[in-house]
Parts: C-alpha cells; sequence; structure tokens
C-alpha cells in the first residue's frame, strides 16, 4: 500500500514540474525569448550560467563538508617506516592536485555567467596562442617530471632487500581465511606441495622437511614485533587474493602457482596506535582485497604489533607444525615422505 | 532523378533490420546501447541499495531479482558479484564502446568527411549484428541456474577458470566468454571499416588537417580497437581452452574443491597482462570519442574555432600511442618486477601531459565565446569537469608507490567511474542532444534536456565524489557488504547518501528516455543546421536519403572551425564556403 501512495506521488510530482516547465517555455515565448532563429535564448543562458555557479558553489561546499566530516574516519598515522614517507608523497599530491583542480574547476563554472549568448555580441576569434600552448605544456611537464623522480625513489626505497634480521612470515591465502606461518627457531621456511594439502595440512607443507617441523601457523591473529623488518611471503590456495594491511600501507596480490613477497618495518605498537586513533579497541588488520568469491567481504585477521619481548613470549607459546601433529593422517596410512605423498596423488 | 531516390520503396527487412546504411546502423547501435544501459543502471541501483542497506529487504529488490537471488528482496552475496560484474562489462563494453563509438563513428564518419557511405556497407552491417548476437548471449547469462559471470569485469582467472570458484563461473562465465568474442569480432569489424573511410573516402579537399577533431578522435579510437581488441580475443580463448579442453595456460598449483587441480605451470599473471593490454587501451577507447564530441560540440556551441587545433590532434595521437605502453598500472601489485613496475609508472604519469593540454585547449576555446548554452553545450561543460576531476585522482594511482596503498580501494572506483564513465556518458549525452536533428530529423525537448542535465550532473558527482573519501579510508572495492569491519562503520551515512543519488540518478535517465522517444516522433521538425555548425553533415538533407547527398558530394575549402572570423558577417563559415581572395586556412588570419 505504501508503495502505491509514493508512486503517486511520484506522477504528481513529475506532474507538477512537466506544468512549471511548460509555463516557463511560454513566458519565455511571451518575452519575446524563443523566438526561433537563435538555439538559446539570453535568459535560458543567464539561468543555466547562474545554476552553473550555483553548482559549483554547492560543490566545493560539498568537498569542504565531506573533508570536514569525514577526512577524520582516513587512515590514522602510517605505522610503517615506508607508510610515513608514502603519506608524505600523497600528502604532496593532494596538494599539487587541488591547486588544479581549484583553478580549472573554478574557471569552467564561471564561463557560462560571463560568457552566455548575448545578442549581437561577437565570439573572440582565438584560435591558437602558441606562447601559452607551450608554458601550459611544459608546466605539466616539470610538474610530472617531479612527481615521477619522486614517486620512484619511494617505490625502489619499498621494494628494496630487508634487513638481514628480518622475521620472516608467509601469509597463505585461500577461500575465505588466512593463515600466516612463522619460519620458527631456525629462521627458515619449510618446502611446500600444493599436491599434499588435505586434512590438517592445509598448507601442503612437506611432512619429511626440517626445516618444516619448527614452523608456527596461526589463524585468526597474528603478531609482529615493533621495529623489525618483516619479510613476508606470499600464497594462495586456489584464485588471486591480495593481501591488504592498510594501516602499514601495505599491500600485495597472493597468486596460486607463484610466490610473492613485501616487505616493511611496523614503527608503532598496537598500544601506541590505540593511543594515537583515542580508541580503545583499535586492532591492525589483514584484510583480502582482490575479489575472490562469494565471502570475499569478510576474509580478514587481525594484527598485533608488540615489542621484541612480548612477541617473543607469544611465539614461544605457539604450537610449531611438528607439535600440532598435521602429518598425523599422512603417517597413519604409511606415508612419511613428501614424495610418497605425491606418487600417491599422481596414482 | 536525384531526388527520386529518396522516396525510394524499400523493403522494412532491409531499411530497418539487415540495413546497410550507415545512418540507420548508427540509430541500431545508439538504441541498442541505451537499451543495455538501462540494465546496467539499474543494476547499480540495486547492488547500491545492499550497499547503503546491507542486508535490509526491498520488495523492489525482489521484483527485479527474484526469490532465488533476492531471497526476502535481499541480494545474495553470488547475485551482488553478479550484478557488479555485469555492470561493469555492459558500461565499458557495450554502452561506452559499441554504444558511443558504433553510434557517432557511424553517424559522424561518411557525413563529416563527405562520404556516401562506409567503406564496405556489408561489414558494418555485419558488425552491428555481431554485436546483436553478443548482447542476446550476454543478457541470456542473466538468466541461468548458476547465474551470470561474476568474477569482476575483468573475470580474472582462477576465479573465472574454476566453477568450483564461484557459482558464477558455470555456465554464466561460459556465456561471458562467447558474448566477449562476438562482441570483439563486431568491434573488429566496425573499427577496419571507420579506418578504411576516413583514409580513402574523404571528399575533395579534405586533408587530415581539415578534419573535424570529431573524426579524429573516432579514427584513433579505431585504431587503437583493432590493435588491441585481438589481443583480449587470444586471452578469451586461452580461457575458453583452460575452462574446457583442460589446458593450463592461466592455472598452476591449485588445490580447490577438495582435490589438487592437475593444472600445472600456466599463470594467472599471463591473463591479467593480455587482459590489460586490451584494458588499458579500451579506456582510451572509450574517453577518445567522448573528446572528440566534446571538442566539436564546445566549439560550435562557443561560436569560437576549438583553441589549439594542432595540439589538439598531437595531443590525441600521444594519448593514443601512450596508452599502448602503460596496462601495467593495472597490476602494480601483482608481484611484478619492481623495475618493470617503475617503467609504467613512468609511461602512465605521461599521459598526464597531453591530457592537460586538452583541458587548458577547452578553457581556452569556452573563454571570451559567446556561449551557446544548449543542453549539448552544459553536458560537455560538465564533461570537462569530470575530466579534470577524475583525470587529476589518475596522477595519484598513476604513482606505483601510492598505488600499494590505494589499489582496488573506492578511491579507484571513484577515479575512474568520474573519468572515464562519468565523462565519456555526459559526453555522449551531448553528443545525442546535438546529434538528435542529424539522426531523427527532429528536435528534442530543450527544456527537458536542462532538467535532465541538472538532474544528472548532481547525481553523478554525489554517487562518485564522496567514494574518494571512503577510499582514502582503505575501504576495498567489491565487498558485499562493509560490516565484517567495524573501522568501515564510520560510513554507513555516506553510503546511504550515495545511494540515494544513484537512485535519483537512475530516476533522472527516465527524463531522457521520455524525451528521447518523444522527440523522435512528435519533436519539433530540425532545420537544416539548426546550430550553425560549419561541417559537412549539416549540408546533407533532413531527411536521410542513401548516399547521403543529392546530386555531387561536397567539396571542403577550409577547416572545420571557421567560427566567430573576422571578415565574415555570419558567425560561422561552412567548410564547402570557398576561400576568400587572400584568406589563410586551419585558424591562420592574414593580419597576424
Amino acid at each position: 500500500m505504501i508503495e502505491l501512495l509514493y508512486f503517486i506521488a511520484l506522477i504528481l510530482v513529475v506532474a507538477v514540474v512537466v506544468q512549471v516547465a511548460r509555463v516557463y517555455e511560454l513566458v519565455l515565448v511571451l518575452k519575446g525569448g524563443g523566438s526561433r532563429d537563435v538555439v538559446v535564448s539570453e535568459p535560458e543562458g543567464k539561468w543555466n550560467g547562474i545554476l552553473y555557479v550555483l553548482y559549483g558553489l554547492a560543490f566545493f561546499g560539498a568537498y569542504a563538508w565531506l573533508y570536514l566530516n569525514y577526512s577524520q574516519f582516513f587512515l590514522p598515522v602510517a605505522a610503517s617506516e615506508h607508510g610515513i614517507e608514502i603519506d608524505k608523497l600523497l600528502d604532496f599530491n593532494f596538494a599539487m592536485i587541488n591547486i588544479v583542480f581549484v583553478i580549472t574547476i573554478m574557471m569552467l563554472f564561471y564561463f557560462p555567467i560571463k560568457y552566455h549568448y548575448r545578442k549581437g555580441r561577437k565570439a573572440l576569434w582565438y584560435p591558437n596562442n602558441h606562447k601559452a600552448e607551450l608554458i601550459l605544456t611544459i608546466i605539466p611537464t616539470i610538474a610530472m617530471a617531479f612527481v615521477i623522480v619522486w614517486g620512484l625513489k619511494t617505490w625502489n626505497n619499498i621494494f628494496s632487500e630487508p634487513a638481514e634480521n628480518a622475521i620472516k612470515i608467509e601469509l597463505y591465502a585461500r577461500q575465505f581465511d588466512w593463515t600466516a606461518r612463522y619460519a620458527g627457531q631456525d629462521g627458515r621456511l619449510g618446502d611446500f606441495n600444493y599436491r599434499l594439502i588435505g586434512g590438517m595440512n592445509a598448507l601442503g607443507l612437506k611432512p619429511d622437511d626440517a626445516k618444516v617441523q619448527d614452523d608456527v601457523m596461526v589463524k585468526a591473529e597474528f603478531h609482529l614485533p615493533v621495529n623489525r623488518a618483516v619479510d613476508f611471503a606470499f600464497r594462495s590456495q586456489e584464485v588471486i587474493h591480495s593481501a591488504y594491511m592498510p594501516h602499514f600501507r601495505a599491500q600485495m596480490n597472493c597468486v596460486p602457482g607463484m610466490t610473492t613477497r613485501f616487505n616493511f618495518v611496523p614503527n608503532k605498537t598496537t598500544a601506541e596506535m590505540r593511543e594515537i586513533t583515542g580508541d580503545p579497541e583499535f586492532n591492525f588488520i589483514l584484510l583480502c582485497n582482490k575479489i575472490c568469491g562469494v565471502a570475499h567481504y569478510n576474509m580478514q585477521m587481525k594484527i598485533i604489533v608488540e615489542s621484541q619481548e612480548d612477541f617473543d613470549a607469544w611465539l614461544e607459546g605457539q604450537q610449531t607444525v611438528q607439535e600440532q601433529g598435521i602429518f598425523a593422517e599422512a603417517q597413519a596410512d604409511g606415508k612419511t615422505s613428501g614424495e610418497q605423498v605425491l606418487l600417491a596423488a599422481v596414482k | 532523378m536525384s531526388d527520386n531516390h529518396g522516396h525510394h520503396k524499400e523493403p522494412f527487412i532491409t531499411k530497418y533490420v539487415f540495413s546497410q546504411d550507415h545512418k540507420m546502423i548508427s540509430k541500431q547501435f545508439l538504441i541498442t546501447g541505451i537499451i543495455m544501459a538501462v540494465v546496467g543502471t539499474v543494476m547499480a541501483a540495486l547492488f547500491r541499495m545492499q550497499l547503503a542497506w546491507p542486508g535490509e529487504g526491498f520488495a523492489i529488490v525482489n521484483f527485479f531479482l527474484g526469490d532465488k537471488w533476492a531471497p526476502g528482496g535481499v541480494i545474495s552475496p553470488d547475485m551482488y558479484l553478479g550484478l557488479v560484474t555485469i555492470h561493469g562489462t555492459i558500461m565499458v563494453f557495450w554502452l561506452l564502446t559499441a554504444g558511443l563509438s558504433g553510434t557517432f563513428a557511424n553517424l559522424l564518419i561518411p557525413l563529416q568527411i563527405g562520404a556516401r557511405d562506409m567503406a564496405s556497407g556489408f561489414l558494418n552491417m555485419l558488425s552491428y549484428w555481431f554485436f546483436f548476437l553478443a548482447t542476446i548471449v550476454l543478457c541470456s547469462s542473466l538468466f541461468v541456474a548458476s547465474g551470470p559471470a561474476s568474477g569482476g569485469w575483468t573475470v580474472y582467472p582462477p576465479l573465472s577458470a574454476l566453477p568450483q570458484a564461484i557459482p558464477g563461473s558455470g555456465l554464466g562465465m561460459d556465456l561471458w566468454l562467447g558474448a566477449i568474442s562476438f562482441f570483439i569480432v563486431g568491434a573488429l569489424l566496425g573499427g577496419l571499416n571507420y579506418i578504411v573511410t576516413v583514409i580513402n573516402l574523404r571528399t575533395k579537399g579534405m586533408t587530415m588537417m581539415r578534419l573535424p577533431l570529431t573524426v579524429w578522435a573516432l579514427l584513433l579510437t579505431a585504431i587503437l580497437g583493432v590493435l588491441s581488441f585481438p589481443v583480449l580475443f587470444a586471452a578469451a580463448l586461452l580461457l575458453i581452452f583452460d575452462r574446457t579442453f583442460g589446458t593450463a595456460f592461466y592455472l598452476s598449483d591449485i588445490y580447490i574443491g577438495g582435490e589438487a587441480i592437475s593444472a600445472t605451470g600456466g599463470s594467472p599473471i599471463l591473463y591479467e597482462h593480455l587482459f590489460w593490454f586490451l584494458g588499458h587501451p579500451e579506456v582510451y577507447i572509450i574517453i577518445l570519442p567522448a573528446l572528440g564530441l566534446a571538442s566539436e560540440i564546445i566549439s560550435v556551441n562557443s561560436r569560437k574555432p576549438i583553441f589549439g587545433y594542432r595540439a589538439m590532434v598531437v595531443s590525441m595521437l600521444a594519448i593514443a600511442g601512450l596508452s599502448f605502453i602503460v596496462w601495467g598500472h593495472h597490476m602494480f601489485i601483482t608481484g611484478m618486477n619492481p623495475f618493470v613496475g617503475a617503467v609504467f609508472t613512468f609511461t602512465t604519469l605521461l599521459i598526464a601531459i597531453p591530457s592537460a593540454v586538452k583541458v587548458f585547449n577547452y578553457l581556452f576555446t569556452l573563454w571570451k565565446g559567446n556561449l551557446m548554452l544548449t543542453p549539448a553545450l552544459m553536458f560537455c561543460i560538465a564533461m570537462v569537469s569530470t575530466f579534470i576531476t577524475g583525470g587529476l585522482t589518475g596522477i595519484i594511482l598513476a604513482d606505483n608507490a601510492l598505488d600499494i596503498n590505494l589499489h582496488d580501494t573506492y578511491f579507484v572506483v571513484a577515479h575512474f567511474h568520474i573519468v572515464m564513465g562519468l565523462s565519456a556518458v555526459l559526453a555522449m549525452f551531448g553528443g545525442v542532444y546535438h546529434w538528435f536533428p542529424k539522426l531523427y530529423g527532429r528536435m528534442m525537448n530543450k527544456t527537458w534536456g536542462y532538467v535532465h542535465f541538472w538532474t544528472t550532473f548532481i547525481c553523478a558527482y554525489g554517487v562518485f565524489f564522496p567514494q574518494h573519501f571512503i577510499g582514502l579510508a582503505g575501504v576495498p572495492r567489491r565487498y558485499y557488504s562493509n560490516t565484517a569491519f567495524p573501522m568501515f562503520d564510520d560510513f554507513v551515512d555516506l553510503n546511504i547518501l550515495i545511494t540515494f543519488f544513484a537512485i535519483g540518478g537512475t530516476l533522472s535517465q527516465g527524463i531522457f528516455l521520455i524525451n528521447f522517444f518523444y522527440s523522435m516522433f512528435k519533436g519539433e521538425k530540425a532545420p537544416q543546421n539548426p546550430w550553425k555548425s560549419n561541417t559537412l553533415e549539416w549540408t546533407t538533407p533532413v531527411e536521410h536519403v542513401h548516399g547521403n547527398w543529392h546530386g555531387a558530394l561536397p567539396e571542403v575549402h577550409r577547416w572545420a572551425y571557421d567560427y566567430s572570423k573576422p571578415g565574415y558577417d555570419e558567425d560561422f563559415v561552412m567548410q564547402t564556403t570557398p576561400l576568400k581572395e587572400g584568406e589563410l586556412d586551419g585558424g591562420k588570419s592574414a593580419d597576424h
């Protein structure tokens, strides 16, 4: 019933607008403005020019309103060393494009009222001005050269090799959750083969690889020590995912069949970040940012950044792969080596 | 007896259906494009409702999607992704490639260069009918049991390759690939025809540097399409192979649905490279015709020559050339070699230079004009504004270091919808209002044109401008709902506001549709040259005739932009008017 009322209201509104438009057209004709020899009458030009000015005012007003109300929800200060650099570059870019944006849009929305058709006026014959064209080509060229050099310097720093003492972590994506695997005591991540996936061995780790045994796998939440480089490796089980850690300005795709890498240094702990944001509930998150299936929108993991001591204590408390006994099923079947399982899979 | 030519009774089937007349084919592309645009727009309004009120049921959603896809009026996550995917596919390919180029290349190329028709009327007809076939196949995919393709309009494998990964990768994906293959055949037949026509069929005196910028833009668009669409065809073919014949071009080391898939050795990244080798030129296939239409409409209605014609041509050539070596900027975080990423950032940011030149030239053209603020010019001024707004955020996204954090967030959604979607749609509206008299021999209602313009323009920025803010908070695109993350709750109000604008913008297109179809039959009869324009299409009879001109083809004596030229009483000089003694052509005047 309410839908019907809405529908009737809509029709009435349309009818009113139609009638207003008719009256407006008739008035124009009576005023002589609707004459057929010009395509747009003076009053029409004037009114649309005024509307463009009003639109411009509303446009910049809305921009200011959005900024005042919503910029507080922008990502907080970067929690990684390279993130600080990225934010500086971003701020510079925004300053630059906002200047161009405001000037050009203001001109554009002002021209209709300033130059709309008036009887007996002739437009200026102005087909070119080589000097102006040259200047207006050179300015963007210089600006772009500056942005390119700064941007590429930042990019190269981000993708430089991690520090020697970097902690190695593999982020493993699948529909629709994440697993973080730490290299463990030996500082090396164990080998894997996708054919070994099954049962508790969700990552396809090789049972007979010595490097595997001390690895630590965690779900739902993983921890990082502050101010120490993290060397991430990314893998995926079936489709492309993207490991997005917005607070660290870090993102890398997880691509089935290959291992991708990214490294950064977290420089704020969760506790520090809670203080900065004033939000006692604040948590760093990892989320999926490449469409990966129906539950793509809810594929997340919590990240805790803490002091080295707290981190060590936490890691100590986690079970290693060996302790978890993820190969029990395979061993019960008498398959103790990766090769045996592989052979079984091929058969 | 050329006068009788127009009255020659042609059978309905060859006049309206299997027509080889470029003007009729142009209308066929336009109407098909409009119908598909309505479908794509309604889809967007539906999924915007889910984003504004996640989990709330709406009778209207249920009305469109039924109990299977929207039980209780709530879109299912499957269907949400399906809608997003098909919305993108329709808008990018159906509306803004075929709808835009198909309509205006067909209408304007022969008429503005002084040709009787396309080089091959038959291939031109085939081009439309392949497109039509593609349309049927794509639409049919909306009705299959497992749903339409739903891996995003880029359909990256393995998601799109494995039916186990998402329901939409079943039959719906097969139909998507079939549709896009037919589409590409149509686009190639059309594109080749446009190129050959522009190169060979220009009338006497129509040198390349006398071509209206519309024709330049449509020519370059066709060249881009012919060089890049075959690569997408190859990509689609390999994907069909992977899906159907067990090959492994894009697949490797995959465990899904409880089993390890035997395919190894392929790479999904290969698909991304092939896709974006088309995909990036594709955005210029969309924007160049829009810029071409805008150049013409702005110049005609400002009653001024386009400022810096040569610079406009050179910048379009530069944009077209560069567009082939920037595709990697869609893939900065796929794990590509950082050096390659650096090269792509460099080439991408170079495009800002010719783009800036174009914007400055539009501003100079409007400056001190005598602006006839027709609905067409209103739309084109709006288009320049969206080209600026969206182009500037492109500078940020082109920077690989910044893209790390903004990739696939709503900032990207805002950017490309504004710079490519809105700009092209606004210019296309401008084009329809401007050339409607040429298409249908009647005028569209101007007042309703203004109402349509203002409602559209308000809603356009209302939808997309706030999305920058959402993106800067790190909200990813293609999320069924943002409720899983407390940090995104801050944008609930803003998402509702955006959805109101989206629904308003959708409804306001009803004004356009009524105006369009009403004017087609009942509009005021169009005069010969309603906008007092210089170009050749306005020398043809208002009633369409086969071969476009009665009698001999017109001869061209000057460039297309002699508006308000000193020494003439009228503020326009047709291209067919011979130069006076001592008069210089191409924007050069004797006293300079």
